[in-house]
């Protein structure tokens, strides 16, 4: 056996990230650990309130109505942003001038930043002057995003799809076209066609990077704030009032810090949860 | 089953070729009898891999035409030839088990699962996949992976013929040497036409019967490995066949007899006529060559031990001249003579053989 030298000097050269980490994180983190556990009347003042936050929220209704709303929204641009992104990388030029052009206008929409895509939706869906909104009045439909739950929730999904379907259809693409061509050749030798070259050889070599697309894309969703509280703020009533939106209300809104401490944490634990969720189970099965 | 035809075949990959270069195949004429194995060989980039895809179909030549029998496949694709092909890297079906992935190219054929039970069963017993056939495919080793390419070709009993493009470089050599002895062995029982693609004259000489020795798009010999050895018809298959290579030598002909360095070297069949102004060559395999009393005058340069014989380096008037000697044989230290066995001494003209 080699003695290992010990030098703890080594820390040292440690301690800058450390610092970083606990001055960007872990401070801030633990100032809201420290909030959810008291009752403050301002002025400093502290009260020890115990896991008496994270009670009340756990029971509260408005929680479960927001957890669900944001559940249900992440559901559906999931459902919606994986197979059309999918369809749209699959249709993509590999070859060709058009290539640069289809991947510049893919990316635009990712480029805008998110209140102004909020904005832009909520001009461009407005009922008497938005192209989108006139339009679909145009067609007989009554739609008005700011009375209706039903038009809110629409455009909504329809925003999220547009922002950001790109960022699947470019993680595909990249995908596809890391696929050896031989893959190709010889599913056509071995007589596959359209469906089961999808099934059997992109699907499958798609894996990886729709592991990483769903979950970006599911803890962005789960996260969303700026685009619906531009386009809607969290109405009508509250139909689209998703829970970071909640969540600012509580804390700035109505500057109850307990509370929204606690929801904050459970907020994130839940995001932790489903995030590792996922990932399992994508990734069974890959370790043989 | 059926005899393989091509007929005046060419291709570029350049949509409007002008000169030579342009040309990744620059003509091909063969004709291929049902049944035989037959390899491709030739250096990287000269065009074997491009022959094959034409012949699978995955290309379509730019002139020229397929047949199979007598059916013009030119613009038939892959699926509608009926043929199999491995490739150089294994393709597998990652989702699937051993077995799907051997049922793959059947069952999107509509065979009956009865049929496909059977003949997966079948090759997975002469590949030695029995074990683990119901297990992923994804997890196997590289060789594993291209038994199951190979499955894959061989699965189906009524191609037209096999190909393998160069289909052991991902192999380990001691497995490349088992699988080669498996193909061949299966090449007696499918009895399918095969071809064979490679740049390793081991691989070639082994497994087939007859020899394509491709060098810049085009054939330059089609023949028995003994045929390739002993009359090469081009000095580059000289060269690249045999190890080491055949001597080439720069000559001159006087009065119908070749002259090194200005001796003359004997020739089996009789006085050689050579076209005006061409570039003439002789040629000999270090095999046929031995020290003698009499003959062309050598310098010694190197000797090298391979095992059973010595490879001895010479120069002669200017050119290396390589010959074999037995273990044991003496060897001369400096200067010697050379004589050439006249039955295996050939002429070239710019690198074609006249005599």
């Amino acid at each position: 056996m080699i003695a290992k030298t010990t030098n703890q000097k080594a820390w040292f050269f440690v301690l800058p990230v450390v610092l970083l980490v606990a001055f960007n994180a872990i401070i801030p983190l633990m100032t809201v650990v420290n909030y959810s556990v008291q009752e403050t009347f301002g002025d400093n003042v502290f009260f020890w309130e115990g896991v008496g936050w994270f009670e009340q929220v756990l029971h509260s209704e408005r929680f479960h109505d927001a957890l669900l709303r944001q559940l249900a929204f992440s559901f559906i641009i999931l459902a919606i942003e994986v197979p059309l992104g999918i369809a749209i990388a699959l249709a993509m030029p590999r070859k060709g001038p058009w290539v640069s052009v289809c991947l510049v206008l893919m990316a635009l929409p990712l480029l805008i930043p998110w209140n102004v895509v909020g904005a832009m939706w909520n001009i461009f869906a407005l009922p008497d002057i938005g192209l989108l909104g006139k339009a679909i009045n145009g067609l007989g439909i009554d739609y008005n995003f700011t009375r209706q739950p039903i038009a809110a929730w629409f455009t909504t999904v329809l925003m999220d799809v547009w922002h950001w379907t790109s960022l699947v259809v470019l993680l595909c693409y990249a995908g596809l076209c890391s696929i050896p061509d031989a893959y190709y050749q010889a599913a056509k030798i071995d007589g596959a066609r359209g469906w089961a070259i999808f099934r059997y050889i992109q699907l499958p070599k798609l894996k990886r990077v729709l592991t990483i697309a769903i979950l970006l894309r599911f803890m962005d969703s789960f996260m969303i704030y700026t685009e619906p509280f531009v386009l809607t703020g969290g109405g009508p009533g509250n139909a689209t009032t998703f829970l970071s939106i909640d969540l600012v209300k509580i804390a700035l809104g109505q500057f109850d810090l307990g509370p929204a401490a606690a929801m904050s944490l459970i907020y994130f634990l839940i995001v932790l949860l489903l995030c590792w969720i996922f990932y399992t189970l994508m990734m069974r099965g890959e370790e043989q | 089953m059926s005899e393989i035809v091509l007929k005046d075949l060419r291709h570029s990959y350049v949509p409007a070729p002008k000169d030579d270069a342009d040309w990744a195949l620059k003509q091909v004429d063969v004709r291929w009898s049902d049944g035989g194995a037959y390899a491709l060989l030739g250096p990287s980039g000269c065009g074997k891999t491009t022959l094959l895809n034409i012949i699978s179909g995955l290309l379509t030549p730019t002139e020229g035409q397929v047949f199979f029998g007598t059916r013009d496949v030119t613009h038939e694709p892959p699926e509608q030839r009926n043929i199999a092909q491995v490739f150089q890297f294994p393709v597998v079906y990652d989702t699937m088990t051993v077995y799907d992935n051997l049922a793959f190219p059947l069952r999107n054929r509509g065979v009956p699962a009865a049929d496909v039970d059977a003949q997966v069963r079948q090759i997975a017993e002469m590949l030695d996949l029995e074990d683990g056939l119901f297990k992923r495919a994804a997890g196997l080793t590289a060789d594993g992976k291209q038994k199951i390419s190979l499955g894959r070709g061989l699965v189906r009993s009524d191609v037209n013929v096999i190909m393998f493009d160069e289909p052991l470089t991902v192999i380990d050599p001691h497995l490349k040497w088992q699988l080669r002895s498996k193909l061949k062995e299966l090449h007696h029982e499918v009895g399918s036409t095969m071809i064979y693609v490679t740049h390793d004259q081991t691989e070639a000489l082994t497994f087939a019967d007859q020899v394509v020795v491709m060098y810049e798009g085009t054939v330059v010999q089609i023949g028995t490995p003994v045929e390739l050895f002993e009359r090469p018809k081009h000095t580059f298959v000289g060269h690249f066949i045999g190890s080491p290579g055949m001597n080439v030598l720069p000559c001159q002909l006087e009065g119908g007899v070749p002259q090194v360095g200005g001796q003359p070297v004997p020739l089996g069949n009789g006085p050689v006529e050579a076209p005006a102004g061409a570039r003439l060559e002789l040629g000999v395999r270090p095999e046929f060559v031995t020290f003698a009393d009499e003959g062309l005058p050598v310098q010694v340069v190197k000797v090298s031990d391979a095992g059973r014989h010595s490879i001895v380096e010479t120069r002669l008037a200017g050119n290396r001249v390589m010959l074999l000697v037995r273990e044991g044989e003496s060897l001369p230290s400096e200067s010697a003579r050379l004589s050439f066995d006249p039955a295996h001494t050939q002429v070239y003209a710019d690198g074609w053989m006249i005599a």
